[in-house]
């Protein structure tokens, strides 16, 4: 290997690593907040590249219709408890955000869609379309097992990304989309050529975190789920709902996983099924940190990439083989860390 | 007969008859019914009992199936030898994964198990020798004792008679000595070390029990068709195996075999109905599995078992006989040697210094009161004192031996028995059972043993001691109900027969009167006196002053961590301290 392979390969793995990365936040702060270990936060990022690239084919995806059938499910349990507890005020902001909006951007995206408007409203569009389906998913299947145990949680996430997987064979089909790049400059930097596609990966990943970071330290809802992360029921004693901080944390989950899949779809093929292994290697990434750091969690994800990418070189068949290994000396060091017994009770 | 037993007459003949009404089609299904049921069954034992969730073991499965069909095509080695290779290979990967994985938190462990699932899958897919993607034909059929299993419902058979082998075994073990102590592994460990239970090295021993469950369905599974490739042993595959048995109820055996088959059944009705409504081939029937599993969860946490058991005879598990063997005891120490001592104890919680250099000791055969307001640091000086946690500074003496350094169980094995603030039972196990884990270390069969049902004469030594504890107590009438339909003063009692089942020579009780009436308390009071007279030293933590002054010989008492005053009872009612932390100071 020369110094040219490995300047290429090091700038493939940061670029995929600021993926992992934002994926990796996404999940700290999911477990923090909600005890849901998230699984499916891969389904949003297939979901997100896979909507840009049917919207650049000029069709309706299939998630424009998901939306609309999972805010209508909402709506009638909502509805339903709304009408029971005879809290009638909260139905039209119930109907609004799970039927009419849903709705609208259905009809939105049937006019705009087969007109190919430019990449950005495209962008745009495919946000819309993707991260409300994350507080939805949040209020069907979580917010009924808010006290359940970490384990029924995963378990549950387990089986969401079964029912999301198989939904995006439904809706994109067995065969993979790359989309065109958001930018086709070169940079030459001394002997490296740096792609401008890598460098607006790594831009909008940084810019992200940024922003994450100016919502977590400035923001009221931001603080709120903070409390929530540090202590769930005080938090609710001062007032913080846990489902709202529920449903907040989702809805930014879905962003970061949507954002994620529209950064990665230009640089690698999409499957409808490939968002599971890229969501477990922001998972990794995750575990370095222990599930609660979130500067070990980003750390762990530029390593993540960069061993990816050259383990790609070196041995290409075993690079999945490698990258999880990976997790075997990390738990290793993680269990010599932990002495005493573990104080968790489980009640039956 | 029973009505359980004639359930289960007409089940084993319903199995034994059936390929011989059935289609071909049904027979090859409930072949691969009773594959997934072996794997379902490991996964009953470590998730559903254990408390140790897994989503690899379809990679268990692609070891022992990958093991036999090598070794058998490249070396033309018997398939029975090569079940055996499987074994080895299989139970080796266990062990070290297990080692490394299972002293985890939790969550970790589920997410290390998917991480080498997939390791795994990938590895099997991109070995050359192992036939990469495209996977290994040519793999030979089975013959037992020169008859060769070349049909389906041949192979029926064997595969029926091994999962009720299976079955069998798991039933015994946990209707056992270790069992029990599997058991009690989901109540967080604490309880369980302090009667001696190894819980990390129990963990390992269940792991790998499902471990190898799960090789030998996939032994099963590459002599019956011959050929692997590396799909059926996907992370997807070990998350489905999880899935059957959570559809089943995890805590129940049976539901191994029912969630495996409703599961194998559901799965190929909506392979066939799916694409025809989607109008394209694929795997659809994941979304409908996925949906019906959160429902599930929401629904019926216990999965379907539950549903079939309002049929069903209550299962009783164990029962302790009136007379056997009596177990040996430990010798008694001299009355009046010096049997604990406290010498400086500290505990630091960080800046907060719950046990200030304590400093204490006590007499065989003496009941000692450590008393003091609430947060005064007594229950930390009981963990201390058991090895629950460990000293900030000073040492713990027992019996003249140093104990402040050995973890909880050395310490339960040299005589220290003790009852908890916040009662630590298993609420679904029956008095009996729960009271014999305080006689874990007066057996000494282990899992195998336990399995074959070769342990059956210790066993009844031991739950006949469990039942002359209960009785002792004065709970003789509740032996065979689930210990969480107790009154919450019962359990405390409970908890006092556990710890007399260790035949301690010291007894540590952590507020043993909260909640009990004013009868039972004098029975309680009757009780410790009678052990006292028996050579028994009691260490009594308790808040109500009438019950501790005609009870104890001497009282510590304790406030902020520190000792504020020692002495006889009568001496402390008038002690100025003690009156100061109890009510404040006097102007």
């Amino acid at each position: 290997m020369n110094l040219d392979i490995a300047l290429l390969l090091t700038q493939d793995g940061l670029t995929n690593g600021a993926i992992y990365a934002l994926l990796a936040l996404a999940l700290v702060l999911v477990f923090a907040v909600t005890r849901v270990i998230f699984v499916p936060q891969g389904e949003f990022v297939a979901y997100g590249a896979l909507t840009l690239a049917s919207l650049q084919l000029g069709k309706v995806p299939g998630t424009a219709w998901l939306l609309v059938v999972a805010g209508g499910v909402v709506v009638l349990l909502d509805g339903f408890i709304a009408v029971r507890e005879r809290k009638l005020h909260r139905l039209p902001r119930v109907l609004f955000e799970n039927l009419v909006f849903p709705v609208a951007l259905l009809a939105l995206t049937g006019w705009l869609a087969p007109q190919k408007p430019a990449l950005w409203i495209q962008v745009a569009l495919a946000l819309a379309l993707v991260v409300p389906l994350g507080p939805m998913l949040y209020r069907l299947a979580f917010q009924p097992l808010q006290n359940a145990s970490v384990l029924v949680l995963l378990i549950v996430a387990v089986a969401v990304h079964f029912a999301l997987t198989g939904l995006g064979l439904v809706f994109f089909g067995a065969e993979g989309s790359r989309t065109p790049a958001f930018s086709d400059a070169r940079f030459d930097v001394g002997a490296m050529s740096v792609s401008g596609q890598s460098l607006f990966v790594i831009g909008a990943s940084v810019a992200l975190i940024v922003a994450l970071y100016l919502f977590f330290e400035k923001t009221v809802y931001g603080k709120s789920l903070r409390a929530t992360a540090v202590n769930r029921l005080g938090a609710r004693l001062v007032g913080i709902s846990a489902t709202l901080a529920g449903r907040l944390t989702f809805t930014l989950a879905a962003a970061i996983g949507a954002v994620s899949g529209i950064l990665v779809a230009p640089i690698t093929t999409i499957y409808y099924d490939s968002g599971f292994l890229i969501g477990l290697k922001g998972f990794v990434a995750a575990i370095i940190g222990g599930l609660v750091s979130y500067p070990l969690a980003a750390l762990g994800a530029l390593l993540v990439g960069l061993l990816e990418s050259f383990s790609s070189f070196w041995a290409s068949a075993f690079k999945e083989v490698i990258v999880f290994t990976l997790i075997i000396p990390v738990l290793l060091w993680r269990s010599l860390r932990t002495h005493h017994l573990e104080e968790e009770e489980e009640r039956e | 007969m029973s009505r359980a037993r004639v359930l289960l007459v007409a089940f084993l003949a319903a199995l034994a008859l059936g390929p011989a009404f059935l289609p071909e089609f049904y027979v090859t299904l409930l072949n691969y019914i009773g594959l997934y049921s072996l794997v379902a069954l490991g996964l009953v034992l470590l998730t559903g009992v254990g408390g140790l969730t897994s989503f690899g073991q379809a990679a268990f499965v692609g070891l022992g199936a990958y093991t036999t069909a090598y070794l058998s095509t490249a070396y033309a080695l018997s398939p029975w030898l090569a079940l055996f290779a499987g074994f080895a290979l299989t139970g080796t990967v266990a062990l070290f994964l297990g080692a490394i994985t299972l002293r985890l938190s939790g969550h970790y462990l589920p997410l290390g198990t998917i991480a080498w699932g997939i390791s795994l899958y990938y590895l099997f897919g991109n070995l050359e020798f192992l036939g990469g993607q495209t996977g290994k034909t040519g793999v030979p059929g089975l013959s037992l004792f020169g008859l060769p299993l070349d049909t389906g419902r041949k192979y029926y058979y064997l595969i029926w008679v091994l999962v009720i082998a299976a079955l069998y075994s798991i039933q015994n073990l946990l209707n056992s000595r270790p069992g029990r102590a599997i058991r009690s592994l989901r109540g967080g460990g604490v309880m369980a070390e302090s009667f001696g239970v190894d819980t990390a090295w129990l963990k390992i021993v269940i792991f790998v029990y499902a471990a190898l469950l799960a090789s030998l369905s996939g032994w099963l599974y590459a002599h019956l068709l011959r050929f692997v490739n590396p799909t059926p042993f996907s992370i997807n595959a070990g998350i489905e195996y999880l899935f059957m048995v959570v559809i089943g109820g995890a805590r129940f055996v049976w539901g191994a075999i029912v969630g495996a088959g409703l599961l194998t059944i559901l799965k190929e009705w909506l392979q066939n109905l799916l694409p025809k409504i989607v109008g394209q081939a694929g795997e659809f029937e994941t979304i409908v599995l996925g949906i019906l599993l959160v429902l599930l969860l929401q629904r019926a946490r216990e999965g379907v078992m539950p549903f079939f058991q309002r049929w069903l005879p209550p299962a009783r598990w164990v029962e302790a006989p009136e007379s056997a063997p009596a177990l040996p005891q430990r010798a008694r120490p001299k009355p009046g040697e010096r049997i604990l001592e406290a010498r400086a104890a500290r505990k630091q919680f960080g800046g907060l210094i719950a046990v200030n250099d304590l400093s204490f000791e006590m007499a065989s055969g003496e009941i000692l009161g450590l008393i003091g307001p609430n947060g005064a640091g007594k229950s930390t000086m009981f963990n201390l004192i058991t090895g629950v946690l460990p000293l900030s500074g000073g040492e713990i003496h027992f019996r003249g031996e140093r104990i402040d350094r050995l973890p909880s169980r050395q310490i339960g094995r040299r005589g220290i028995a003790r009852t908890f603030q916040h009662v630590h039972i298993r609420p679904t196990m029956t008095v009996v059972e729960n009271v014999a884990i305080g006689a874990h270390l007066r057996g000494r069969k282990g899992v195998v043993a336990a399995a074959l049902h070769g342990e059956r004469a210790e066993e009844a030594t031991l739950l006949h001691e469990a039942r002359r504890q209960i009785e002792r107590v004065g709970l003789g009438e509740h032996l065979y109900d689930q210990a969480g339909s107790l009154a919450l003063g019962q359990q405390r009692i409970l908890e006092i027969a556990r710890a007399l089942c260790a035949d301690p020579v010291l007894l540590l009780l952590d507020e043993p009167a909260a909640g009990l009436r004013y009868r039972e308390k004098q029975a309680l009071a009757d009780l410790l006196r009678r052990l006292k007279g028996e050579g028994m030293s009691v260490l009594l933590v308790e808040h109500d002053m009438d019950f501790v002054m005609n009870l104890v010989d001497r009282l510590v008492v304790m406030d902020f961590g520190e000792r504020i005053a020692s002495g006889l009872p009568r001496e402390i009612q008038t002690h100025p301290a003690v009156l100061e932390a109890y009510l404040g100071g006097v102007e």
